[in-house]
């Protein structure tokens, strides 16, 4: 076969969510006490499709960056435009389509998440316990999330997050640590809740608007009146924020991550919780732009508790999981400031935060669950002078901190930095309260990244067992090396993906600015 | 300035991107390849650094001639790169701005980088870290040379951030001993807090004026543009003092200015090298310098720099009187530091009388800076030989040294003599010249302060110098010859600290002026200031002879610090100012503050959670009673439904 006569704009798309499950399939039709064949399959199906999205991308960014040159009226008005677009008829009655396409963020994100798995995959090869269904399992919530990131139809965009979302209770109570059942329960739970907001608002939008259509670029051009979108736009956020772990409903996040096996911390925190800000952004904001702008406000007083107050919390975390959750608690606040202050470098800056924090907290948590499988502790006060035993994995580990207290360099500055510029840019009372708390908070970041780093990597061995330890073997080191790739790749290089962003955030800054 | 124009198209400008590329290439290099192979990183980064020190000359020389016969150093972009487009109109840029200030600190910085990278060769022979020490010296480089020759607020901040990385990385380098790791957390988390309000005022200006660029906002109208009213929520501002406020907090952390000091006495944990190029030299001048920098916008808003002048003189003397009392030999080289760094900052905080700049406390203040750099450098440099020789940081140990290093001896001399202000050694043109300013623009007491500060200052270095050199010695030191890697850059210090100043205050005081309106009114020229100064510095040296140079010194009593009147002990404990920013991070903020706020999370929200699923459950459980299977009680509910819904709906029932 001749690869490069492949249609992938027609069916790379597709593929992207059909290789993972078939990839389940294959896992399930092996022999459950063959782990090694199991895991390479895994590893094949995710190279495969982490190539694929490779592939999509390079195409992506030749097609857009021509696009922005020669048909600029393309991304200058109110509506989305998709690329390698495809629109099928699913379910006719209700007009349900298989409307699928990306646009730049939801691009990037795909190839963070297939980054993320295949990485996810080899950071799970010590699994050995029931490794068939681990996999298979995995595999689905994978092909859920990819699902989410191309449908334009709000109902399988519904249907597709509800398949990544329940596997992973399953996931984590069979495969957890700690009190695994407690956390698997409280996280489906306060996620489903979310869900069960966002389909109030699905439907809403379907029955309010007489278009009979789930077609979102169809939804975000319906005038909606005023009175609607402010009822409905804080339920929609509220589900989407749930996922995005906004306070005070961020406290699944903990425990559900302290509990978690790593490749699914990995994706859950890397790829699944940015479904918040990005469903808030892609649907809430762009279908409800009126609701928006009345409710942002309050929103903020909520969103500031994240950033400023997580950090905060996650001093005085000793459990290196809870520390990396509450620090993405407050990662993840920033992402929803960039988006609450409906600026245009706000959305920026919130859409590579997404990109960001995806890269650095599956970094940190790969990194946690190899320290943990040595060290058999994730108590910091327990550890120390790990940096002489395993240079490789401490290394990595400040690379991942620094990443996280936004060193320029990597990819948490470039994030951060913009939100800052974007969000002084409102200069409405309480944004700037938020704004200049936010901005102070970076000191209790470096705070919290700093004294990890120096308890666990610095200083005496204190327990004697550690001396004994060996660094990561290669096998781990592949996903590490792949994330710090692209940490830096972002760090370095940010002007790309700005630029190809503002294809698909202007239509719906333009919406919102209407 | 044709001739300017002709040097921008010159084969060394079109290329100063390599000053930048030297060291990222060794750093990389090094750490990717070399960690273990010890001896070729220290021979790559060594020559790479020399390899930097040679392009800046052959980019600075020719300038330096140009301006110098012109008479004016106008500044020049020579690269503006657009690395992150944020939106149409905003993006950060890297660039290299090529003014007097910028040029000056590349000499100074490849020049010491190159000199500490030779003496590192000596110093750091044995350690087993040495695969580590290179690549980071290159990285601290690379960061600081990026910081200098910014041209907007955005690329020093990310300078300004890998620099406090670097320094951390190198504090900590001995990463075994807790103190190290101690001090370089402290270093960090201290600079980082002054940074965020560093972040907040560069934000500020990016919204107010459109731009960081340095050539835009330092220009009348930008300061007009910020001269509003800003709302920070809270309360209202005027928008250039705030800014300029805070942007200048970014230096007083960063240049170690009280009260946020205290990082820098225990960065002295460092190896010695680092020490002498990061924490004396170069970085921690980086707050004066951007003060330096922005100072067209700064002396816009006369609040701010009146901070900075009392900022800058009260660590000038609170600094002195604590390095009197101390007997760590670093330890006293930092407070010296410290004092020093007072005097940059408040020359720059003098400069204004009323409208009027005076553009000599510009000019003294990058002066000191120049020549601090070399004979701080070298002080340390000496210091970190005697340390290798004696295997102590402590006066206690030393004693007599004059016979064994008789280099070394003769190098510190000179430096001891140029940070007393002895003409015609380099400090004393500068210090005069800070001296001069305070007195010209009316500042009386930042005037006498300084003043006094110069007796401290030649006062206890050379207590310093005399403990060390003169009199016996107090442990047995190994006669070994001083080793060459260490003593070359030692000695070769010691040239411009000898002439630095004699040749070269001319070409300062008519090229480094502030690019803005200077007055051109003839301020009074006090004849009796350079002898006042120069009086202090023999009347401190004469005093610490009497009382620690002499054959008849009691040098137990004189290092005793337990029976002491309690004053002295209150200075020997630096004012306590360490326990109580300890108070503040650990007790009230870490402990108090995050403690509490995650009790609030735990018990309070997550509590609350927890309540909600356990009344589902429980109500659950409750309700699943009634499905018991006993027809009586489906038809009493049923009933009861139908009686309800007839009395209070509206069936046709009723």
């Amino acid at each position: 076969m001749n690869l490069a006569s492949f249609p992938i704009e027609s069916y790379g798309l597709t593929l992207m969510w059909v290789i993972p499950l078939l990839t389940s399939l294959i896992t399930f039709a092996v022999p459950a006490r063959n782990h090694k064949r199991i895991k390479i399959i895994s590893a094949v199906g995710a190279g495969l499709n982490f190539a694929l999205i490779i592939g999509l991308t390079v195409r992506f960014v030749q097609v857009a960056g021509l696009a922005q040159i020669n048909t600029p009226e393309l991304f200058s008005g109110q509506s989305a435009h998709l690329f390698f677009a495809m629109n099928v008829p699913w379910f006719s009655t209700l007009n349900i389509n298989y409307n699928i396409g990306v646009d730049a963020l939801s691009m990037l994100m795909s190839l963070l998440t297939g980054l993320i798995i295949f990485a996810g995959v080899f950071a799970s090869w010590e699994i050995e316990n029931q490794a068939k269904e681990f996999f298979t399992l995995l595999n689905i919530l994978v092909s859920g999330v990819f699902g989410v990131f191309i449908s334009y139809d709000i109902f399988s965009f519904f249907l597709f997050y509800e398949v990544a979302v329940l596997p992973m209770y399953l996931l984590i109570a069979v495969w957890g640590t700690g009190r695994k059942e407690y956390s698997a329960m409280k996280l489906t739970l306060m996620l489903v809740g979310g869900s069960a907001l966002i389909m109030a608002g699905i439907l809403a939008l379907y029955f309010e608007s007489g278009l009979s259509t789930f077609d979102l670029n169809a939804l975000a051009a319906h005038p909606f009146a005023a009175s609607f979108q402010n009822w409905v736009f804080p339920v929609m956020f509220v589900g989407f924020a749930i996922l995005g772990a906004m306070f005070p409903f961020h406290t699944w996040s903990p425990d559900g991550h302290a509990a978690a096996p790593t490749a699914v911390s990995m994706l859950h925190a890397g790829v699944l919780m940015k479904l918040g800000g990005y469903g808030c952004l892609r649907v809430a904001m762009y279908a409800l732009p009126e609701g928006a702008k009345l409710w942002m406000p309050y929103f903020m007083v909520l969103i500031i508790y994240n950033v400023a107050f997580g950090a905060f919390i996650a001093v005085r975390q000793k459990d290196l999981k809870y520390i990396t959750a509450y620090s993405s608690v407050s990662h993840l606040g920033l992402v929803l400031l960039g988006l609450g202050v409906l600026t245009y470098t706000g959305l920026k800056g919130s859409a590579l935060q997404m990109i960001s924090h995806g890269l650095l907290t599956a970094l940190f948590f790969c990194l946690i669950g190899m320290i943990y499988g040595r060290t058999k502790t994730r108590n910091i006060d327990e550890m120390g002078g790990l940096l002489k035993v395993m240079p490789f994995l401490g290394v990595a580990f400040m690379i991942a901190g620094f990443a996280g207290l936004g060193l320029p360099g990597l990819s948490g500055f470039v994030a951060e930095v913009t939100i800052f510029l974007g969000a002084f840019q409102n200069d409405s009372i309480i944004m700037r309260i938020s704004t200049v708390l936010a901005i102070l908070s970076i000191t209790a970041t470096a705070v919290y990244v700093i004294r990890s780093a120096n308890r666990m990597l610095s200083g005496p061995i204190q327990i004697p067992a550690h001396a004994q330890l060996t660094d990561a073997n290669w096998i781990e080191r592949i996903p590490v090396i792949l994330l710090l790739i692209g940490l830096f790749g972002m760090g370095l290089m940010p002007r790309w993906i700005s630029n190809i962003l503002d294809t698909s955030l202007n239509p719906i800054f333009n919406n919102l600015m209407r | 300035m044709t001739d300017l124009i002709q040097l921008q198209e010159s084969i060394w400008a079109r290329h100063s991107y390599l000053i930048l590329a030297l060291p990222l290439l060794s750093f990389i290099i090094n750490s990717l390849l070399f960690s273990k192979k010890k001896k070729i990183s220290a021979a790559i980064s060594t020559v790479l650094s020399g390899a930097s020190f040679a392009y800046v000359l052959g980019l600075v020389i020719p300038w330096f001639k140009i301006v110098l016969k012109a008479g004016s150093a106008p500044a020049q972009i020579l690269w503006n790169w657009n690395w992150f487009p944020m939106t149409e109109n905003f993006g950060v840029k890297l660039g290299l701005l090529l003014d007097p200030i910028s040029a000056m600190m590349l000499v100074v910085i490849t020049a010491i980088a190159f000199l500490v990278h030779v003496y590192s060769v000596g110093y750091m022979k044995d350690d087993p870290g040495k695969g580590r020490f290179f690549p980071l010296l290159s990285l601290f480089a690379f960061a600081m040379l990026g910081l200098v020759i910014s041209t907007n607020l955005l690329q020093m901040y990310i300078f300004w951030e890998l620099v406090g990385v670097s320094s951390y990385l190198l504090i900590g380098f001995w990463y075994h001993k807790p103190s190290a790791v101690a001090a370089a957390k402290k270093a960090f988390i201290i600079t980082r807090f002054a940074d965020a309000f560093f972040l907040l005022g560069i934000v500020i200006v990016a919204w107010m004026n459109g731009s960081v660029d340095f050539l835009l906002i330092n220009t009348p109208e930008a300061a007009a543009q910020l001269n509003r009213t800003v709302s920070l929520g809270f309360a209202s501002f005027n928008a250039l003092s705030i800014a300029t406020l805070l942007i200048f907090t970014g230096g007083w952390g960063k240049s170690a200015m009280f009260p946020m000091h205290v990082w820098l006495p225990d960065a002295m944990e460092g190896p010695t090298p680092v020490s002498s190029i990061i924490h004396s030299a170069t970085m921690v001048v980086a707050g004066v310098y951007l003060t330096a920098r922005m100072f067209p916008l700064f002396s816009a808003a006369p609040f701010t720099l009146e901070v900075v002048m009392w900022v800058g003189a009260f660590t000038a003397a609170f600094a002195a009187i604590i390095a009197i009392t101390q007997k760590d030999i670093k330890r006293i080289l930092a407070f010296s530091t410290l004092s020093q760094l007072g005097y940059m900052m408040f020359s720059l905080g003098v400069a204004r009388m009323g409208t009027d700049i005076n553009s000599l406390g510009y000019s003294a203040s990058m002066f000191h800076v120049f020549n601090h750099a070399f004979f701080k450098c070298m002080l340390f440099l000496g210091a970190g030989a005697i340390i290798h020789r004696v295997h102590s940081n402590d006066l206690d140990e030393m004693g007599g040294l004059r016979k064994q290093m008789p280099w070394t001896y003769a190098a510190m001399l000179i430096a001891c003599l140029a940070i007393a202000g002895v003409p015609p050694f380099s400090g004393f043109f500068s210090k005069d010249e800070i001296l001069l300013t305070a007195l010209q623009n009316g500042h009386i007491a930042v005037f006498v302060t300084g003043t006094v500060v110069g007796l401290l200052t030649a006062f206890y270095m050379f207590r310093f110098f005399f403990l060390i050199f003169h009199g016996e010695a107090r442990t047995e030191i190994s006669t070994a010859k001083e080793d060459p890697w260490m003593t070359f850059p030692i000695v070769l210090l010691a040239i411009p600290a000898a002439v630095g100043g004699l040749l070269l205050h001319k070409a300062f005081g008519s090229i480094v002026i502030p690019p803005m309106q200077i007055s051109d009114i003839c301020f009074a020229n006090y004849d009796w200031v350079p002898w006042l100064a120069t009086a202090m510095g023999v009347l401190g040296i004469a005093l610490a002879w009497v009382l620690y140079g002499r054959k008849q010194t009691d040098v137990a009593a004189v290092l005793n610090t337990e029976d002491r009147p309690r004053w002295y002990q209150v200075v020997y404990d630096k004012f306590y100012i360490d326990d109580l920013w300890l108070w503040f991070s650990r007790t009230l903020i870490i402990k108090t503050f995050s403690g509490g706020l995650k009790w609030f999370d735990r018990n309070i929200i997550d509590g609350t959670m927890d309540l909600v699923g356990a009344v589902l459950q429980r109500g659950g459980v409750a309700v699943r009673k009634m499905q018991n299977g006993s027809v009586a009680l489906y038809l009493g509910l049923f009933f009861t439904g139908l009686f309800l819904v007839a009395w209070f709906g509206n069936l046709p029932l009723k």
